[in-house]
């Protein structure tokens, strides 16, 4: 069918657009190797303290991490379209009788291949350092990722269409994520927070995401968590995407 | 046959002016023109007149705030996806994917056009030959020079076989060779049937290129037609002097000449005087005889046809090129400066 043929080509292009400069992919998951090497350690000794979820160090900090990948990695998609739309690129997609949303699923597939890759790493990383995990848990998590990536790169991809600058998009993009990801317990768990933060983290959907990867990895399917992060992820994704047709509609303006 | 047909035109975009409040600027403010099949037609204006904006609405990229604009009889508002088939557009930036080889840059526009792979190909390989890419086309082309690009530019506009071309200042930017073989290119093009829409802010690309111009100003059209019907308006020669800059002699020679029943318009800058004349072989003498015995020194002569520039200046009041500075007109009161 035209559409997930338009769809195959956009994603080729951008595929072989990554590959060609690589310094992206590896920028994106840098950081979060880092923090298992250099910050997972320390909490090691922490995990005794009451409060700290159960499952050991890694357990507990890979699922974070993998968030923060989803959400720092993806985040930075739209700058590979600012780019587009200097080199009028866009322009000449949205000219051809292609679908607009095939377009932009196109650079969403490419994101979300990276990232499952990216996690895919990290995971396996991990493993020889300690950390347990369920296999069906794991697979669900890829699902909470693949939704998670979505989300932040469709953010970005309108953020992109309406600033049309890097600068400009890295302060945004900066501003907004820094307490998200500060308020969801990646790299300390939320149930050492004192009560304050903790309200204020009951609205931040990531802080569920966590919990309920978490959850996951232990194999704990009950965890109410998980269904309260799929459904605020779910509405998230479809703003996003009533959001980035409209962007990508004034796109030319 | 009528392959464009525009009526009343209008597109507005909310703007800021600097730190300052929203302020509405009218990009296009109702403009109509009809394109035939198969000419070459120009927009010839300033930056900012609306050109572009007039093109990417005929390209499907804006909406139109009023008016409306078909093309083969199809509304681009309302049947974008139709138009999108029929046309090829290529912006000012270009378009083509630096990261990518000018081949593929060919064969993803191909897919996106709904090619196999095979008549992808192809018609890949067509275009290598026709706009001759072949010495670079397997390169990445953020190593293309100017000239390269533009021609992989156009070849990627070209893939679906467009009846209309858009070409948004296709030779800004460009060596004066390879724009006169992209003027060669064009040119093939409509001999092979297709209309072609460019805009430029060269009035010799307008003159050398085009069959039928728009010169269009801050979001109107100001005159339209061939370039010798342009021309041709203006009825008559231009006679160009310039005076010897000594003293008074510019403006004794414009008061000598102001009023002078072979001069019909006479505009000055300094020293320099155009003069717009009926029969410029007639008037030559006659006016370098006026001036004899005025003591004003004639340092050059020059009769010429009429210009686009001298269209463009008659229509809107000002030139084309940004350096010139139309200090009087016949109308205008003679220079301050003069000493009595």
């Amino acid at each position: 069918m035209k559409f997930f043929k338009d769809l195959g080509s956009i994603f080729v292009r951008n595929v072989k657009g990554s590959l060609r400069n690589p310094v992206w992919l590896f920028v994106g998951f840098f950081q979060p190797i880092l923090y298992l090497l250099l910050f997972a350690p320390l909490l090691k000794n922490l995990s005794v303290v009451p409060g700290f979820p159960q499952g050991g160090a890694y357990t507990v900090f890979t699922p974070g991490l993998l968030v923060m990948l989803a959400l720092f990695g993806s985040a930075y998609a739209g700058f590979t379209l600012v780019d587009h739309i200097r080199q009028g690129f866009l322009e000449r997609l949205l000219v051809t009788p292609a679908s607009r949303l095939a377009i932009l699923l196109g650079y969403l597939l490419r994101d979300v291949v990276t990232l499952l890759i990216q996690s895919l790493i990290v995971v396996l990383i991990a493993l020889p350092l300690g950390l347990k995990v369920s296999p069906t848990g794991l697979l669900v998590t890829f699902g909470f990722m693949i939704l998670t990536a979505v989300l932040t790169a469709t953010c970005s991809y309108s953020l992109a269409m309406v600033l049309k600058r890097e600068d400009s998009m890295a302060s945004v993009i900066n501003i907004v994520t820094t307490p998200l990801l500060l308020l969801s317990g990646i790299t300390l768990p939320l149930t050492l927070a004192p009560t304050i933060i903790k309200s204020i983290a009951s609205v931040n959907p990531f802080a569920y995401e966590v919990t309920a990867t978490r959850s996951l990895f232990l194999g704990n399917f009950s965890d109410s968590a998980i269904p309260i992060a799929l459904v605020f992820l779910g509405v998230l994704v479809v703003l996003s995407f009533w959001w980035a047709t409209r962007s990508f509609r004034k796109a030319a303006a | 046959m009528q392959i464009i047909e525009i009526k009343g035109l209008r597109k507005s975009f909310k703007g800021r002016k600097g730190k300052g409040r929203p302020e509405v600027v009218e990009a296009v403010k109702g403009i109509d023109l009809n394109v035939e099949k198969g000419e070459i037609f120009g927009f010839l204006g300033p930056n900012g007149a609306g050109k572009s904006t007039t093109l990417r609405i005929l390209a499907t990229l804006l909406a139109p705030d009023g008016g409306s604009a078909t093309i083969a009889g199809l509304d681009v508002g309302s049947d974008p996806k139709k138009v999108r088939k029929l046309i090829g557009y290529v912006s000012q930036a270009g378009g083509t994917d630096p990261d990518s080889s000018g081949r593929e840059n060919l064969l993803l526009q191909a897919a996106l056009y709904g090619l196999d792979s095979a008549s992808a190909h192809r018609r890949t390989e067509e275009l290598i030959d026709a706009l001759a890419l072949s010495e670079f086309v397997d390169r990445f082309a953020k190593h293309y020079s100017g000239g390269q690009k533009r021609k992989l530019d156009i070849a990627v506009g070209m893939v679906n076989r467009p009846e209309i071309l858009f070409l948004d200042e296709p030779t800004t930017g460009l060596d004066p060779l390879s724009r006169s073989q992209l003027w060669a290119q064009i040119r093939a093009l409509r001999k092979m049937g297709t209309t072609v829409f460019l805009t430029t802010h060269s009035m010799e690309e307008a003159d050398a290129l085009c069959d039928r111009i728009a010169i269009m100003d801050k979001g109107r059209i100001v005159a339209m037609g061939s370039p010798a019907e342009l021309k041709s308006a203006i009825q008559g020669d231009i006679l160009s002097l310039t005076v010897n800059h000594v003293d008074d002699a510019p403006a004794i020679a414009m008061k000598t000449l102001q009023g002078h029943e072979l001069v019909r318009e006479i505009t000055s800058d300094g020293g320099n005087l155009k003069l717009v004349v009926t029969h410029g072989g007639e008037a030559l003498p006659v006016i370098l005889r006026a001036l004899e015995g005025t003591g004003v020194g004639i340092a050059n002569v020059a009769l010429s046809r009429p210009s686009l520039d001298d269209v463009f200046l008659r229509a809107t009041g000002h030139s084309l090129k940004d350096d010139a500075v139309v200090a009087s007109t016949v109308s205008a009161a003679p220079s301050a400066s003069h000493k009595e």
